[in-house]
């Protein structure tokens, strides 16, 4: 399944990996590789470790406690749980935008200029003032917001409050944007605007999405990875899997027998 | 036949006990009897009756308590005043309290009229007390029996038993909101006899605090003076020392409990600094008079500054010390009462921990880190017992710390403990400064409050 090709352009390369909390095994044996700027879906129920394998990838799992890890994640041929690697570095080449909008409770233009900010990649104001407007302009919020960038970020609505969460993370001009149920708790309009914004982004950045939605992964990704209780039980391009999925797991999940 | 209060009382919760049980079966019965649901469960009937038994009754029995003794005491008054008119108001109130000590076998007297009007007294008390136990258990039983007759199962008894407790809700906070009120008044009203002797403009602005004043009309002494100035500045300087102390110290530790601490560390170290909380303030009254203040004497000895033997800096920083607990330990719930999305957002976009904290945490959590500072800095203001013992009691004009100086609080003490009396201009200036004190944490409390409106960032 996997030509020489094909690893030429991945972004990520995981090998065998198992996260625990405390002693319970979360996720097993995981090896797959996500290629570049595609939108790549991560479905399966509740509880099945999609998360948490999203989580591995810019190690925000070391924030939580009892929480190990084994095998390896190669980001561009690099281990990221190797020694040299500094995690808020990894994290500012790897963006996240979360389940539930979480703006700071900030002005828009701090919010957006929070990353440039801590990573000094503004030299001067304009400097920083360009990034903001830029990424904002590429979250498609720019014309909602030019107007009020003092006001407070947390009185928007929660889909314009995802996309500056969005916009935040473009910001920092990460190489990976990860996503975890970006859309869980928006309305469908607010949904189709950051469907349509993560089809745009796929060009110049890899994304990767978790969703509960498999009409989402239908419609945005090229490739799904479907997990179920910790294991991954298919991996492929998106059309083949949503019409004629290999593993009969898949198959009652995409057509809603369980899950 | 004597029915004592508790007596009276433990029928009365046995009678509306009763009625709960009686309400709650034959609401089932009448409700079978109609062929009907009844409109709410049967404990909602009973919880009903209970109230309607207990609460009017109960209040008769505390009125009765309270005011039956004083009138029976006024009648007595009036009688007595009868037997001869000349008696002026003092001698009648003194003939009743003897009849009073005489009906209770206190003392004994030969007089007549004296043990004739005790018995009569002894009577009317035990009437009373009769009447009072009568009063209430047939009010009880007589409610607790309309109510439970009328109940039907088509009145719905949850919503009058859920207003009935909304109100009782409403009385709770009302009586707090009274006693402040009652509080202020009675300070206002004391402060205002004080002003009548003393002039108002010379108290506030007044920079000589010496409440020496002659004790005899004819002694001759020193004209006290009553400048509220530098025992103010003296409260000030001795928060202000205290504040430098807790404030980082508080502070410092609530992040690191918050935030880094694991929770084993956690587990040992808040209790800890929570039993600072619980050390009484006249302990730390002697560790501030009797190793805090030489402490800080020798090292400005060996400086060659001059210390004197209680000083500020002493009960300042003791008190600094006391108020650590209550900086740290609500700044530490406030900290972590930031949302966790946040603090994945600022990760997720590759800050370090103190990147988030400074910037995205404590910003969002300045609103009750205001509060927790200002509940500090209120216990500094009224505490008195460290300075007592350890900062003095000279009024001296003066912003060093090495020096003696008195509060607030420490003259009230001084001004109304030992034999005193409430005319007396000294006396009652200690309301003059209490009236002070109480505006001025007022005044703190209200600017404390709009700069953390100001600086808050709101988070859902």
């Amino acid at each position: 399944m996997r030509r020489n090709g094909e690893i030429m352009t991945s972004k990520f390369r995981t090998k065998n990996v198992e996260v625990y909390y405390s002693d319970k095994k979360a996720i097993r044996d995981i090896s797959l590789n996500i290629e570049k700027n595609i939108v790549t879906a991560l479905i399966g129920p509740s509880g099945c470790g999609k998360s948490t394998f999203l989580r591995c990838l810019n190690r925000m799992n070391d924030v939580i406690e009892n929480c190990s890890i084994k095998g390896s994640i190669h980001l561009d041929e690099q281990d990221i749980y190797g020694p040299d690697i500094d995690p808020v570095e990894l994290r500012a080449r790897v963006g996240m935008v979360f389940q539930k909008p979480n703006p700071f409770p900030k002005s828009i233009f701090d919010n957006i200029a929070y990353g440039p900010r801590i990573h000094g990649l503004a030299s001067s104001d304009n400097e920083l003032k360009d990034i903001v407007y830029n990424s904002l302009e590429k979250a498609g919020l720019i014309d909602e917001v030019k107007d009020r960038l003092n006001d407070q970020a947390t009185g928007l609505s929660g889909g314009q409050q995802q996309r500056i969460c969005i916009a935040r993370a473009i910001a920092v001009s990460p190489e990976v944007i990860l996503m975890d149920e970006p859309c869980s708790a928006l309305d469908p309009i607010a949904t189709a605007k950051i469907e349509e914004l993560m089809n745009e982004l796929c060009e110049s950045y890899t994304i990767i999405i978790v969703t509960h939605s498999m009409q989402q992964a239908a419609r945005v990704s090229k490739k799904t990875a479907f997990f179920h209780l910790g294991d991954l039980i298919e991996y492929n391009d998106t059309d083949k899997i949503f019409t004629q999925p290999e593993n009969e797991k898949t198959q009652d999940y995409i057509t809603g027998r369980f899950g | 036949m004597t029915l004592p209060i508790s007596f009276v009382f433990f029928v009365l919760l046995g009678l509306s006990v009763y009625f709960y049980y009686h309400a709650k079966s034959s609401i089932v019965r009448k409700a079978a009897f109609l062929g009907k649901r009844s409109k709410a469960l049967p404990s909602h009937y009973g919880q009903q009756s209970f109230l309607w038994a207990f609460i009017p009754s109960f209040l008769i029995l505390l009125v009765l308590t309270i005011g039956g003794p004083n009138y029976i005491d006024q009648i007595f008054y009036n009688k007595i005043q009868e037997l001869n008119p000349t008696f002026n108001e003092s001698f009648v109130s003194l003939i009743l309290a003897k009849v009073i000590n005489v009906s209770n076998g206190k003392i004994s007297t030969d007089e007549e009229t004296i043990i004739i009007l005790a018995k009569d007294y002894k009577i009317a008390f035990e009437q009373l007390h009769f009447y009072r136990g009568l009063v209430v258990i047939l009010c009880a039983a007589l409610l607790g029996m309309i109510i439970s007759y009328r109940q039907k199962p088509g009145s719905n008894a949850r919503e009058q038993v859920e207003k009935f407790i909304v109100n009782i809700f409403f009385a709770s906070a009302v009586i707090a909101i009274f006693t402040t009120v009652a509080i202020i008044l009675s300070l206002f009203f004391e402060a205002l006899r004080f002003f009548n002797l003393y002039n108002f403009f010379d108290f506030i602005f007044g920079l000589h605090w010496a409440p020496n004043v002659a004790i005899r009309t004819d002694q001759v002494a020193a004209e006290g003076s009553f400048g509220m100035i530098p025992v103010l500045l003296g409260t000030l300087l001795i928060s202000f020392i205290a504040m430098c102390v807790a404030i980082p110290i508080g502070l410092f530790s609530a992040i690191y409990l918050a935030e880094f601490a694991t929770p084993k560390i956690r587990d040992f170290v808040k209790p800890t600094l929570e039993i600072l909380a619980g050390i009484p303030t006249v302990v730390y009254g002697y560790f501030a008079a009797l190793t805090a203040a030489p402490f800080f004497r020798d090292i400005g000895f060996s400086l060659g500054l001059d210390v004197s033997s209680e000083s500020a800096i002493a009960a300042g920083a003791v008190m600094g010390i006391m108020i650590i607990p209550f900086i740290s330990s609500l700044s530490d719930d406030v900290i972590r009462a930031v949302p966790q999305s946040l603090r994945d957002g600022s990760m997720g976009l590759g800050a370090t921990k103190a990147e988030t904290i400074y910037i995205v945490i404590l910003p969002a959590a300045i609103p009750g880190l205001v509060g927790a500072v200002l509940l500090a800095v209120s216990r500094a203001i009224g505490e008195t017992m460290i300075v007592v013992m350890a900062a003095g009691l000279s009024a001296n004009l003066t912003v060093n710390p090495l020096d003696s100086v008195t509060t607030v609080t420490v003259q009230i003490v001084s001004l109304l403990t030992g034999d005193t009396e409430f005319d007396d201009i000294k006396t009652l200036s200690a309301f003059g400064l209490g009236l002070a004190l109480f505006f001025f944490t007022l005044l703190l409390n209200i600017f404390a409050l709009s700069i953390s409106r100001r600086l808050a960032e709101r988070y859902d």
